[in-house]
């Protein structure tokens, strides 16, 4: 029997048994997560706790939500394996998980949807929420739209201005979208904006999340949204190759994306979760957002996790290509997974992102979102680490159509006097 | 007797609320800053709030944000707090500190808490912090004898008000809307049922804050609470003016609400 038909067998033997990422403390991965908010929001908090527990356990409400994603979303995503693609990494099989077909163009729609119908189970009116790249808003947007609320989304100034495109997708959706000034003008003021809103309207407003960050329990209730990402693809990768594979690649901003898929994985030890943060210009050069690679642990948000500061604590700068990972901290259940070793992270810099982003498109005509990419990268590495015997599952969370604007600059396919 | 207790004890024999004025460090620089917390303590505030400027202050509105921004810019860093604690303290005021916790946690709790009660700080407050995640900042406090203050919001549960109080020491923080530092016409209506709420839970004093912009709102907040915090009212006096013409009108402003809070406004 060889070593993969043992772990399949292994694999098949496993029920449902508690993760070990499972929180001891409510609201505690390890060390990290936690309440670290106003006084005012704690009630809102226990109340969305509550909401949430009850939902996840109420045959009404998985009957609507699955009912929504298949006729909605467009779940199951599929799976597609990529051989043209992978002959550039070192022979290895690639099997990509197709989040970039769901409605709205990224994984975000399965969050979205499910906390849109736990706000109209909690008896609010309207739902607000940040978003970097815009995918986040848009799905928000649309969730709103579909569900009769009002919605309003924070986007920083200088991401309005690279994400033009979906700031009008979400208002011909109906929402208003308000351009944050203030502090860095991205997705990290965008979220402090959104939730000085909150703090104020909270009696009838949610605010929708976009990631596993944040005060609990958003971290596990945003992983319990996205978790059916790696449920089906377990499904399909055993289907496809009668075994598990050897390892799960996402890349990882707050980490929405990349616990969705990990999630289900975490109980199969031969299985390695390799999850790809933004080395933006490089580390040397300080303009990234590989959190893991550099920083140490604070508070932002409301969670305790690895966080980008100075040497006094006030938050640092990112950069990345990718406006969907340019944030300073990580979900906290990342952090726990890395310091207790059962994932592990890596980094890619813009230009490995955009040749993987060239790649994929040239060799599978398919055009990956420059977050996704980062995952495309490392799984390149991966695959030469490993050799023609790997099987890497790796998570398209989204569609590049957004990043036409960047990758046309990026490649110089656009007339820079033309195209202010 | 702590420094806070005595101030209210004082403020309760003279049959009026306490006083107390909210300035970042390092607006419109360090040493402005501290001239700026000096006039305050000398025109009339019984306790001044010292705020270090944090990159991403949730609790605040645009004015003190906007302060705490070009504060950044200018590069003012946590040890100047404890200079300001100590020039409040020189100039007859007592001291309290507002910080967001991740400027805490990041030089060490403990450390933290000794360099406020050698620089004469009474205490801090802790906008983002809740009892539940505070047992460091416990532990520490009662090492080095300072007040604990965290917030009531009109949100509140009975149950919440009872896990804050017990946590307090010095006085309790009572947010009197839902929201962020900023002015406001009116106080909100919910600021004295929440005020009627939390006496039931403690006997410590209750400072209502969040809204309060002149003597006439400082005398409504003093007829029903132990204390009146004014925050981003006084800061907007700094803004767009020349240093002294600013102190000048923060100067006017205190005199103002220190008579609103003996009722004579």
């Amino acid at each position: 029997m060889s070593e993969d038909d043992m772990s399949t067998e292994q694999s098949r033997s496993q029920q449902a048994e508690p993760a070990p990422a499972e929180v001891h403390v409510p609201g505690r991965f390890g060390a990290f997560g936690g309440r670290y908010v106003p006084e005012a929001l704690i009630p809102a908090l226990e109340e969305l706790d509550e909401a949430r527990q009850k939902a996840l356990v109420d045959p009404e409400f998985i009957d609507e939500l699955a009912t929504l994603h298949r006729t909605y979303t467009g779940r199951p995503s599929i799976i597609t394996e990529v051989p043209r693609f992978a002959e550039h990494a070192g022979g290895a099989r690639i099997i990509l998980k197709r989040e970039d077909l769901n409605h709205t163009g990224s994984h975000k729609i399965n969050n979205v949807l499910a906390q849109t119908l736990l706000t109209k189970r909690m008896g609010k009116c309207r739902v607000i929420a940040e978003t970097g790249a815009g995918q986040h808003g848009v799905a928000t947007a649309t969730a709103a739209a579909l569900m009769g609320l009002e919605c309003t989304i924070y986007m920083g100034k200088v991401d309005t201005e690279r994400q033009a495109l979906n700031v009008a997708r979400m208002k011909i959706l109906g929402a208003t979208v308000v351009a944050v000034e203030h502090g860095s003008a991205t997705l990290k003021d965008a979220i402090n904006e959104a939730m000085r809103d909150w703090v104020t309207n909270v009696d009838h407003t949610h605010y929708v999340l976009g990631t596993v960050t944040g005060p609990h329990p958003f971290p596990e209730m945003v992983r319990d949204f996205h978790k059916i990402i790696g449920e089906e693809a377990r499904e399909q990768v055993l289907e496809l190759t009668g075994r598990l594979p050897d390892a799960v690649i996402a890349c990882v901003g707050g980490g929405s994306n990349a616990m969705g898929i990990f999630h289900r994985f975490v109980t199969d030890a031969g299985v390695r979760l390799i999850g790809v943060e933004a080395g933006g210009d490089g580390i040397d050069t300080g303009r990234h957002a590989a959190r893991f690679a550099t920083a140490e642990p604070g508070v932002l948000h409301g969670a305790m996790s690895y966080l980008m500061q100075d040497a006094e604590g006030q938050t640092l700068e990112t950069h990345s290509i990718s406006a969907g990972l340019d944030y300073p901290s990580v979900g906290p259940e990342h952090s726990y997974l890395r310091d207790s070793g059962r994932a592990e992270y890596r980094y890619a810099t813009d230009e490995q992102v955009m040749h993987a982003f060239q790649l994929l498109c040239r060799t599978e005509g398919i055009i990956p979102a420059l977050e996704s990419a980062h995952a495309l990268a490392a799984t390149l590495d991966v695959g030469k680490e490993l050799g023609p015997d790997a099987l890497l599952l790796v998570n398209l969370s989204g569609r590049g159509d957004k990043d036409m604007h960047t990758a046309a600059e990026w490649f110089g396919l656009v007339d820079k006097d033309t195209d202010a | 007797m702590s420094a806070l207790e005595e101030v209210f004890a004082r403020c309760k024999a003279e049959g009026r609320a306490a006083l107390i004025g909210y300035l970042p460090v390092g607006y419109p620089d360090v040493e402005g800053s501290l001239a700026a917390m000096t006039a305050l303590a000398e025109a009339g505030a019984d306790i001044v709030e010292v705020g270090m400027p944090y990159s991403d202050p949730v609790m605040d509105g645009p004015v003190i944000q906007r302060a705490a921004t070009e504060a950044l810019a200018k590069g003012v860093h946590v040890d100047d707090v404890f200079r300001a604690t100590a020039a409040v303290k020189d100039a007859g005021a007592v001291p309290v500190v507002m910080s967001y916790w991740n400027l805490v946690l990041r030089r060490g709790v403990d450390r933290y808490a000794a360099d406020l009660a050698a620089s004469g700080g009474a205490g801090m407050i802790t906008p983002d912090l809740v009892p539940e995640e505070a047992g460091e900042w416990h532990e520490a406090s009662e090492r080095h004898g300072l007040d604990r203050i965290f917030l009531v919001a009109p949100s509140s549960t009975t149950e919440r008000i009872s896990v804050v109080t017990h946590a307090c020491s010095g006085f309790v923080y009572t947010a009197s809307t839902m929201g962020v530092t900023g002015t406001r016409g009116s106080v909100g209506s919910r600021a004295p049922e929440l005020v009627a709420r939390v006496r039931e839970a403690t006997d410590l004093p209750l400072c209502v804050g969040l809204g309060v912009s002149n003597g006439a709102q400082a005398a409504e907040v003093a007829s029903f609470a132990d204390g009146v915090i004014v925050g981003s009212a006084l800061v907007s006096t700094l803004l767009d003016r020349g240093r002294d013409e600013g102190l000048a009108a923060l100067r006017e402003l205190t005199a103002e609400l220190a008579e609103g809070v003996r009722g004579r406004a």
